[in-house]
């Protein structure tokens, strides 16, 4: 072997070695998750109330307002969420002005800190519109954070629809309107799904947008009007707030992980079979 | 195609209403934030006066320097490792290990940020501890963000790498080049504008990234003298001291909230520059 060739095999080995190393750190990390919470973790944990700050008890009511949380979010993304992404891949002329400012803000809403959604939906939410710390603030604050992501996704479903529909749309002298709802929509039904999914692993994902606007109490929620503490939450607050709550920390975790996993395989499941249909 | 003049406007009233949010909370912010500018002036937040917010002390600067060296060393750790999972995923590893290798990336992508403190918090700062005391410290909270931003550096890395046209590789095969020297001169200087996009929209990510690090970094206001020593971070103070704040302090929480999306603006920014250098 020349030199050239010793470099290039050294090389190889070096990045073989890097790259596995790469995956076996994080997931050494999920590991140590499961090891701490499995023994935890049983059909009471997930139905039962918490008692004593969390030291002992279940997550039953966290996962219920963690759920309604979830849900205020998506009533309120998904419709403002789809019809932007209807507007940017029908309507706005491409490399328009608008076409360029609506881009450019989505962006960077998408960059911005969750802790500054946090202050946002606090002040304006809680505060101004005189919500309180409630599950109705939290889902309203979480929604514009989720909303850049939902709306990127929808339009990229919405842009390959094929060339060939539209024309037989206007051959057919059929209004937008019904291109839009019996066409477009339809054949992008599973990109959108994926959309929805992709945007519900973020939303569960947060937790500092969640800290001053859904607030702490971890009784079970009577209306959106109450406040209610989402399982990423309870996470934050076991490990650092309570002394003891570590295991139960450990528990919540691989709960929120294991959905967060099942929310993946779903979204992969189904582009893969939306791909196919085409 | 006919058009039905409410479709059209309400569609434009959805989506001029979901990029004006951008603009309300920076509207939102600067409103909050100017009483307290207006009376004392930017000068306080950056003299050597300290934090001591209930004596009028708004010394922003230790926050600042905390939050830059946080993303800083995650930024800097992930970057090479990134572009490393990049190639091994689009040159080195064979079709079927490379999508595993992918489908693994995106799943880590998607952990939430507040696993990554826990398990930083019961794993790495006891380990960090037993070499040099307290453990919770800016060496911990980059050890964190690295692992939490090294997915999606690696996967936008990935996608630049395979934007690289295919003739310019078959060129180099052509002309018997060995696969590192294509990937050092030709595929990695192509598709440098889109893996440095990549990199400076996930610092962005680092700056902003509140749980992982107010679980690691031990929290203590102070320029760090070393990597072993404690810090607090823009977006653990907020998250930290916004529950019992009133007055000029909340307000001076609404300053350094102003000042993390002044930050995160200009990363976009440079970002979208660089995204559309890879294009031309």
């Amino acid at each position: 072997m020349n030199d050239g060739q010793k470099l290039d095999s050294g090389i190889t080995v070096l990045i073989w070695l890097v790259s596995i190393a790469l995956v076996v750190l994080p997931l050494s990390m999920l590991w140590d998750v499961v090891r701490e919470g499995l023994p935890h973790l049983s059909f009471n944990f997930i139905v039962d109330q918490p008692l004593d700050a969390g030291r002992s008890g279940g997550v039953g009511s966290l996962l219920i307002s963690t759920f309604w949380i979830l849900g205020v979010c998506l009533l309120t993304t998904i419709p403002i969420g789809l019809g932007c992404a209807l507007y940017l891949s029908e309507f706005v002329i491409p490399h328009s002005q608008s076409e360029k400012l609506l881009g450019f803000s989505l962006d960077v809403l998408a960059g911005v800190p969750s802790i500054v959604f946090g202050l946002f939906g606090y002040a304006v939410f809680a505060i101004q519109l005189g919500l309180g710390f409630s599950i109705l603030s939290g889902g309203l604050s979480l929604a514009c954070m989720v909303l850049p992501l939902f709306i990127r996704t929808a339009e990229q479903a919405l842009r390959t629809c094929p060339k060939g529909y539209r024309q037989a749309a206007i051959a057919l002298n059929i209004s937008h309107a019904g291109f839009i709802s019996r066409i477009l929509l339809p054949s992008a039904s599973g990109g959108i799904a994926v959309a929805m999914i992709i945007s519900i692993g973020r939303a569960l994902a947060e937790t500092a947008v969640l800290i001053f606007t859904a607030g702490y109490v971890t009784r079970m929620p009577g209306s959106v009007m109450d406040s209610g503490r989402s399982l990423s939450v309870h996470i934050y607050d076991l490990s650092m707030n309570v002394p003891g709550g570590q295991s139960n920390a450990a528990a919540t975790a691989l709960i929120l992980v294991m959905m967060i996993v099942l929310i993946n395989v779903l979204a992969r499941y189904l582009s893969r079979r939306w791909q196919h249909v085409e | 195609m006919r058009t039905n003049i409410w479709l059209t406007r309400g569609l434009r009233t959805a989506a001029w209403l979901s990029a004006s949010i951008l603009l309300f909370i920076l509207l939102f912010l600067i409103q909050e934030s100017s009483p307290l500018i207006g009376e004392i002036g930017l000068g306080p937040f950056f003299q050597a006066d300290g934090w001591y917010p209930q004596e009028g002390a708004f010394q922003l600067t230790p926050m600042l320097l905390g939050s830059l060296f946080v993303a800083g060393g995650a930024v800097l750790l992930a970057t090479p490792l990134g572009i490393i999972a990049a190639l091994f995923g689009q040159f080195y590893a064979p079709p079927a290990l490379a999508r595993l290798y992918r489908g693994l990336m995106e799943l880590l992508a998607g952990v939430p940020s507040v696993v990554f403190g826990f398990w930083g918090l019961v794993v790495l700062v006891p380990w960090i501890n037993r070499l040099a005391p307290p453990g919770a410290s800016l060496l911990a909270g980059a050890l964190v963000l690295a692992l939490m931003i090294l997915p999606l550096v690696a996967l936008t890395a990935d996608a630049a790498l395979a934007a690289v046209p295919q003739q310019y590789l078959r060129g180099a095969a052509a002309m018997g080049l060995s696969r590192w020297g294509t990937i050092q001169r030709i595929t990695l200087p192509v598709a440098m504008p889109g893996i440095l996009s990549g990199v400076v929209l996930q610092t962005g990510r680092a700056l902003g990234e509140t749980m992982a690090v107010l679980m690691v970094c031990g929290n203590v206001v102070q320029i760090p003298s070393s990597w072993f020593e404690p810090v607090r971070t823009l977006t653990a103070n907020i998250a930290l001291e916004m529950s019992y704040a009133v007055d000029q302090h909340r307000t001076a929480l609404f300053i350094s909230g102003l000042l993390l999306l002044l930050l995160t603006i200009t990363l976009v920014a440079v970002a979208s520059h660089f995204r559309r250098m890879q294009h031309e």
